[in-house]
């Protein structure tokens, strides 16, 4: 009996550690995007600025190099919503319309949810490695006495970047997409590509291309919150910055996906209605 | 500013810090006078790295307060304390240079942050300090080219590249063979007579501290034993001093019942 009660009472123990942790890290992050944005805007008249060429570093890092790799995952994915959508609405004879479902699909949802976890699983779990290594090698300690602000060197220039980056290469993703499709559909149903796009353009609105946009900008400051927070909060050696490394790799494609789900909730509230 | 007319140029008063639960350092209170050099000297887990963490102003202090050049670090706002930086140079243990610069940007790190001179001065200044330390036409390499003593030296010439009036070494001869070693410390000489610099050195070599310092503090278990002068050092009856100085093992007596709580992992042996 004795035991049973220990053991729950540890259980509850853990849930309960779990969750403080959990909310001592929640704002430890709130305050780390405090901090990153701070730096930006008033950094430069406290004559401690953000560096444009590190900003402009992290751009070619996250945005640039990504743009091969993100043609190619967003341009498959395009073809293979156009593949099934063939094959589903031709049973209702409806077959055409797979123009307007990839249309609406990619710009709402698939382009910039691909992008998110591309970027994070590439350039957010970089982030943490390059953070942590060098907290690790006190390269962070040596930041500071010299005067500058970690957050400011290492954490403004990734959420800047990110913000910028993520929803241009969900842009990025949207025309490949389409374009991934058109190819499949014009083949498939036997029409012009030009027709294919024409008739893409009729159909999207603005509110259709706006709502990736929006989600790409929450998936950015996930992502780079996530990684900088990680990487600054590694634990001791090698194995620290590999554990820390996954874990925002995790953590960030996770929060990407559950966020999706809010946003399209409320992005598309008046239309349940 | 003005420090020359202090009479410390830092002073550390009372400073006890916990990491965790554990208690580190223990009312730890030093003063070190302007142009002097001061070793911390102590063993393993005696607190010195932590002193020095707390003096750089890497930790908040749980208690005391600590001031470098007047001006206590924990009541001074950032801005002022952003200033101060400008004062402190720091050589890490390892090192510390960003592994993504090369030698030459690593060292006009802190000119281009305090300054506003044009990138060929900045250049210039580099070359002039990898002079001083002996590593002159360096500058392009990256520091995963170099060797040990070619790092730390580096990151001297970064520690000295503002010609600051504090400067700390963390353990400069660690990890270094006998010549390299005995180079830095004539190196740390030259710049306290050249440059006019106060200088902390935490070490746990004897032969170096002796031969640079003015005056030691030895540290063990968080606590102070002794500041004071090498012959004051040497001379000391204190038995944990000589043993640090003698390199004997620690002959601390073992209580049996003590040692079997130990064994049996108890905290307190409970008293029936």
């Amino acid at each position: 009996m004795t035991t049973v009660m220990s053991g729950f009472i540890r259980f509850v123990e853990n849930v309960g550690r779990k969750f403080v942790g959990g909310i001592a890290e929640l704002g430890y992050v709130l305050v780390l995007f405090a901090e990153s944005l701070y730096w930006g805007f008033v950094g430069h008249s406290r004559q401690q600025p953000v560096r444009v060429q590190s900003v402009l570093k992290e751009i070619r890092e996250i945005g640039f190099n990504a743009v091969l790799i993100v043609s190619v995952l967003c341009m498959a994915v395009g073809a293979m919503l156009a593949i099934q959508g063939v094959a589903t609405l031709k049973a209702f004879g409806q077959e055409l319309r797979t123009i307007d479902l990839v249309a609406q699909a990619t710009t709402r949802e698939f382009a910039s949810l691909i992008v998110g976890i591309l970027v994070a699983g590439r350039s957010g779990s970089a982030i943490t490695a390059r953070i942590g290594t060098m907290h690790e090698s006190q390269e962070i300690d040596a930041l500071r006495v010299i005067g500058i602000n970690p957050v400011r060197h290492l954490g403004s220039p990734v959420l800047l970047a990110m913000i910028v980056c993520v929803p241009l290469l969900t842009i990025v993703g949207y025309f490949m997409c389409i374009f991934g499709s058109g190819l499949f559909v014009s083949s498939a149903l036997d029409i012009p590509l030009a027709t294919y796009m024409e008739r893409t353009l009729e159909v999207l609105t603005l509110n259709d291309v706006s709502q990736g946009l929006i989600k790409s900008s929450v998936f950015a400051i996930i992502i780079a919150l996530v990684g900088v927070s990680n990487g600054f909060q590694v634990g001791s050696g090698a194995e620290g910055v590999g554990r820390s490394t996954t874990r925002s790799v995790v953590l960030s494609i996770s929060f990407i996906v559950v966020a999706d789900m809010i946003f399209t909730y409320f992005l598309n509230i008046a239309s349940f209605s | 500013m003005h420090d020359m007319d202090l009479e410390y140029a830092i002073e550390v008063e009372d400073l006890e810090t916990y990491y965790g639960d554990r208690q580190i350092l223990r009312g730890v209170s030093l003063k070190v006078a302007p142009e002097e050099i001061m070793v911390i000297m102590g063993g393993s887990g005696s607190g010195k790295s932590t002193l020095l963490r707390y003096i750089l102003g890497l930790n908040p202090p749980h208690a005391g307060t600590i001031k470098l050049l007047g001006n206590d670090i924990s009541k001074i706002s950032s801005q002022e304390l952003y200033l101060l930086k400008k004062d402190i140079g720091v050589s890490f243990q390892s090192g510390a240079l960003m592994r993504s610069l090369s030698v030459g940007e690593n060292i006009c790190m802190p000119l281009k942050e305090h300054t506003k001179l044009d990138e060929n001065t900045m250049h210039i200044m580099a070359r002039m300090k990898l002079e001083v330390v002996n590593l002159s036409g360096f500058e392009d390499l990256m520091p995963a080219e170099l060797s040990g003593g070619m790092i730390k030296r580096a990151a001297i010439a970064r520690a000295i590249v503002m010609d600051p009036k504090l400067l700390f070494f963390d353990e400069p001869s660690a990890g270094l063979d006998p010549v390299v070693a005995a180079e830095l410390d004539e190196l740390i000489l030259h710049l306290r007579s050249a440059l006019k610099m106060t200088i902390v050195v935490v070490t746990h070599e004897l032969d170096s501290a002796f031969k640079i310092a003015d005056r030691i503090t030895i540290l063990d278990q968080g606590k102070i034993l002794l500041t004071g002068t090498t012959e004051e050092v040497k001379n000391s009856d204190d038995r944990r001093i000589q043993d640090l100085l003698n390199r004997r093992p620690k002959q601390e007596e073992i209580d049996p019942e003590k040692y079997l709580d130990i064994l049996l992992g108890k905290k307190a042996r409970q008293v029936p």
